[in-house]
């Protein structure tokens, strides 16, 4: 695959046609004739493109907005009021308003991960040149489902990859233009344009993934990610402490083989937190995973880390001011976030490592990830011995100036959930820590408590010193994240999860921010590693699931085994790993059902849409990368769980499984059309507890497609957890049952007679070969 | 604002159009009472807070004598009703009730029609914030908060008071609903 378009140039051509003076002719891309599969309907497809596609999902998922804000700002006719009917001064509703705020985060994220995705392909380019094959995952051959499926061409080195980013930034610049005042003004238009979004940033996600792992030599799949471990206990503090945070893994990758070429691994311990933690231990598992995002002020407030690495996303704003209270320098490392520091990449290393061991420099900006290599560990190495007195600090001076608090509750107003602080103020005043040792599981370590604080408190430094003797035996399993799954495990899982044999794949996906901290994620990958789902996690999700332990002292990375397969658990990386899930699904419809994936985005999607019972969760979702990640989740037909906080993305896309003609899918087979029953029920959806979402997880997996067989396992987990989690069976069988073979056999004459109380008829709803495109059909009738 | 106008969470403003707050508690109970058909919505925190009768729940139970209000418990739950013997309470998730809130066609869970008035308790303070803002802004719906801090998107809001005070008010609306039972 060549990235160079044709362009001939000729001064003066004379021909039996004439003479021809300044003569072009430019060929768009030159084509691979190695992939033989015919170009689909949708390469390279621009903003309008799948528009039909999304309104029908659109249609069925209509969008329920909650605005978070009744104003719009963003011009200076504002600020206008949108309340209600009003319209803003350009003429836009509050509904298109809600929608295009959606379309501005969603490509937020998009052009994080792409921006993302750029930088690291740059430097590997750069460093292992563009002809660096791709060899993404083991005995795989569609090494790139997101790009082929989207772009319409097989990439086949690291190079061929910057065809894609080039269409995904060409895309995100197109969609924010949308954006504009007096442009787009339509709600439904403005959610399409958000789908879009999505879909681009997996393809960059991919880009970003697979390039790093056939770069720098990632696991290529399941059987090659081993175990590292997370946690406070997991660092070895007689060693000198590097603390990387972000998502970006080349200054860390340059910090690793810095230790390995000085062997300095003895004397080094090296830590991560959020996703490049997970990138790092990918690229050598005796880089420690130092806990999620949430942990980040907890972390830094031990007094442990001796520097602090920073790159890029999910980095505090105020990291250096939180290292200077500890003394530990701070590395700045990326563009993106540079934090005011002097940029010294063009000086020598022992210069700069002399600023700041002697303290003249608090950090330092270096973009160059070599010289990262060099300064930090000479730095850490220079640093640790002269930090002695801010590592393992005393509870009382952790504790200081508890005695100042006025009791304005403050601090409860400001906390995400509402966390009752004062009243642990107030037993820790009275020598009573275990409110605030509670609380620290809790909490989501955002830090708005002491922001809000008159007294100025260290609130998070109270928790911290609550649990500060527990912490130091934290130490978790955490499998290292495989990357990609391979064309191998779609094979032998393909038939399974299609027909419904195998429930549903789970995928936890995102950040921190919980309603009632981590132990939650925990919670619903056991309820479903239990019941033989696939289990795939994600991010700060991989690691919150991995602080829960059994009696045995064991977590479910421990009890449950790393496949691809039912009952399976694995932990695919970090966030631009997610790719590789809504991956699997796509290689599933292409590998299994063998349809055609080049440039064929809407026959995909509505084969998954349709057959794969795939669900994202993302319990603590937070920002706007999660948005376009679930963005690009719904354009592929896979419905999405957000929890409570969720709602802040302020709006749902709902089905009315009450109107059967929302449900009417075509069949295949005969293209006439027929009521399918609301599966699945809902594409965007936030829910208030954790038990309501592991009830509707079930409910989601079911897909028109559902074999017999498949249905009732199906609704076997689905009436198994209603009873469990609301006391009773659901109120929506008889729209669930197609049959009385769907009904699962343990519980037949007791479902058989409830159903007939509701009026339930066998085959009203039909079990078509479905799809929502009329150009699949095969035959008409 | 004033002290009775705090809200439960500092960044969680109001826009243009905000709740009044009722001047005294007989008010927001004789607006439940005059309602045709009130909705009482319940959520998930209502075990976490303590009322005269036990925690809201108890309450509810106590007012669901009186058969013109149609209660509704969100999340999951309805299993803390069914637990304490009680199955005439309906169950929806929060999200899709506030879906059917706004659709004017829905028949509610009786299959009479719409709702005239939604009265929430027992909410995470930016769940029930979040829902309210999407029936002020695409509903014509009367809405009344009852939980103890201010909901600047209800049409009418307890507004904030200390938790004894709350606890009196909610009783007082409870006996005058329960009076007409």
């Amino acid at each position: 695959m060549s990235n160079k378009d044709l362009n001939i140039k000729i001064d003066e051509l004379s021909s039996t046609l004439g003479t021809f003076k300044g003569l072009q002719i430019q060929i768009g891309k030159l084509i691979d004739e190695e992939w033989e599969e015919p170009m689909g309907p949708t390469p390279f497809p621009s903003v309008g493109t799948l528009r039909d596609w999304d309104r029908k999902l659109l249609k069925r998922y209509k969008p329920y907005y909650m605005p978070i804000c009744d104003l719009c700002c963003l011009c200076t006719f504002g600020k206008c009021d949108l309340t209600g009917d009003k319209k803003g001064a350009c003429g836009l509703t509050q509904a298109a308003q809600q929608s295009r705020i959606v379309l501005i985060s969603c490509c937020i994220g998009a052009s994080t991960h792409c921006a993302h995705a750029r930088h690291m392909l740059g430097h590997l380019i750069e460093e292992y040149g563009r002809d660096t094959p791709l060899d993404v995952a083991l005995n795989t051959n569609v090494e790139a489902p997101h790009i082929r499926l989207v772009c319409g061409y097989k990439p086949k080195t690291i190079g061929d990859l910057e065809e894609a980013l080039d269409y995904v930034e060409t895309q995100i610049v197109q969609l924010v233009a949308t954006a504009h005042t007096g442009q787009e003004g339509d709600a439904i238009d403005f959610e399409s344009k958000a789908f879009h979004a999505g879909m681009l940033d997996h393809v960059a996600m991919e880009v970003a993934d697979i390039s790093q792992i056939s770069a720098v030599g990632m696991p290529k799949g399941s059987t090659e990610a081993g175990m590292t471990t997370m946690g406070f206990g997991s660092i070895d503090q007689s060693k000198a402490v590097i603390m990387c945070i972000g998502h970006n893994v080349l200054p860390s990758v340059d910090i690793i083989d810095y230790l390995m070429e000085h062997d300095l691994f003895d004397k080094v311990e090296i830590g991560g937190l959020c996703c490049t933690a997970h990138d790092n231990s990918r690229y050598d598992n005796r880089a420690k995973i130092m806990g999620p995002i949430s942990w980040q002020i907890r972390y830094v407030r031990s007094g442990i880390p001796d520097i602090v690495v920073i790159d890029e996303q999910c980095i505090r704003t105020d990291i250096l001011e939180e290292a200077a209270k500890i003394g530990a320098p701070v590395i700045a490392t990326s563009e993106k976030s540079m934090m005011g520091l002097p940029d010294r990449t063009h000086d020598d290393a022992d210069e700069i490592v002399a600023d700041l061991v002697s303290g003249r420099q608090k950090g330092v900006l270096i973009i160059e990830p070599k010289k990262v290599g060099e300064v930090v560990v000479k730095t850490v190495l220079a640093v640790s011995p002269k930090r002695t007195e801010y590592k393992n600090p005393s509870i009382p001076s952790l504790m200081e100036g508890i005695d100042r608090c006025r009791g304005c509750s403050e601090c409860i107003a400001a906390c995400p959930n509402t966390l009752p602080i004062m009243e642990a103020v107030n037993a820790a005043r009275n020598g009573d820590l275990s409110l605030f040792e509670g609380l620290q599981l809790l909490c989501v370590g955002c830090g708005r408590c002491e922001s809000a604080c008159p007294e100025n408190l260290p609130l998070l430094s109270y928790m911290y010193a609550a649990s500060a003797e527990s912490c130091k035996g934290e130490c978790y399993n955490v499998r290292v994240g495989s990357g990609a799954i391979t064309d191998v495990e779609i094979r032998e899982v393909g038939r399974g999860i299609v027909f419904g044999e195998i429930p549903g794949v789970i995928a936890l996906v995102g950040c921190a921010n919980y309603p009632k901290g981590g132990s939650e994620v925990a919670v619903i990958a056991e309820e479903f590693l239990k019941r033989r789902f696939i289990v795939l996690a994600t991010g700060c999700s991989a690691m919150d699931l991995a602080t829960t332990i059994d009696d045995e002292g064991q977590n479910l990375y421990d009890r449950y085994p790393a496949v691809f397969d039912a009952g399976g658990l694995l932990n695919i990386g970090s966030c631009v790993s997610n790719s590789h899930i809504t991956g699997a699904a796509i290689k599933i419809a292409n590998i299994f059902a063998k349809r055609p994936l080049r440039g064929n985005y809407e026959e995909i999607a509505d084969y998954i849409y349709n057959r794969v019972g795939a669900i994202g969760i993302s319990w603590g979702a937070m920002s706007q990368k999660a948005s376009s990640i679930a963005s690009g989740c719904w354009r592929l037909g896979i419905p999405v769980i957000v929890g409570p906080h969720g709602s802040k993305y302020r709006r749902n896309l709902l089905g009315a499984k009450d109107k059967e003609e929302d449900w009417i899918t075509i069949d295949a087979r005969t293209g006439q059309d027929m009521y399918v029953g609301p599966v699945p029920e809902h594409l965007f959806y936030a829910a208030e507890t954790v038990e309501e979402a592991i009830v509707l997880t079930a409910k989601l997996s079911m897909r028109p497609n559902d074999t017999t067989k498949g249905r009732a396992v199906k609704l076997s987990h689905y009436i198994d957890l209603h009873k469990k989690y609301y006391g009773g069976l659901p109120d929506d069988l008889e729209l669930l049952v197609r049959r009385e073979a769907d009904l699962p056999f343990t519980m037949k004459e007791e479902l058989l007679e409830h159903l007939k109380a509701k009026g339930w008829v066998e085959d009203k709803i039909g079990m078509p070969d479905p799809t929502l495109l009329n150009r699949l059909v095969r035959r008409r009738e | 604002m004033s002290a009775k106008m705090k809200r439960g969470q500092t960044g969680m403003m109001g826009g243009p159009l905000q709740a009044n707050v009722f001047p005294n508690v007989d008010v927001a109970a004789n607006l439940i009472k005059r309602a045709k058909r009130p909705l009482l919505i319940v959520g998930s925190k209502a075990t976490e807070k303590k009322t005269n009768d036990g925690d809201i729940i108890d309450s509810v139970i106590r007012v669901m004598k009186n058969k013109k209000l149609t209660v509704v418990a969100t999340g999951h739950l309805i299993s803390e009703f069914r637990k304490r013997g009680v199955e005439e309470a309906n169950s929806m998730s929060l999200i899709v009730l506030g879906k059917y809130l706004s659709d004017s066609d829905w028949k509610g869970f009786d299959g009479e029609g719409q709702y005239d008035i939604a009265v929430f308790v027992g909410y995470p303070y930016y769940m029930e914030w979040l829902v309210e803002s999407g029936l002020k802004n695409f509903t014509k719906l009367r809405t009344i908060s009852l939980d103890r801090t201010y909901q600047p998107n209800a049409q009418w809001s307890l507004g904030w008071m200390p938790e004894p005070d709350w606890r009196e008010a909610l009783e007082t609306i409870i006996s005058v609903l329960e009076e007409e039972a």
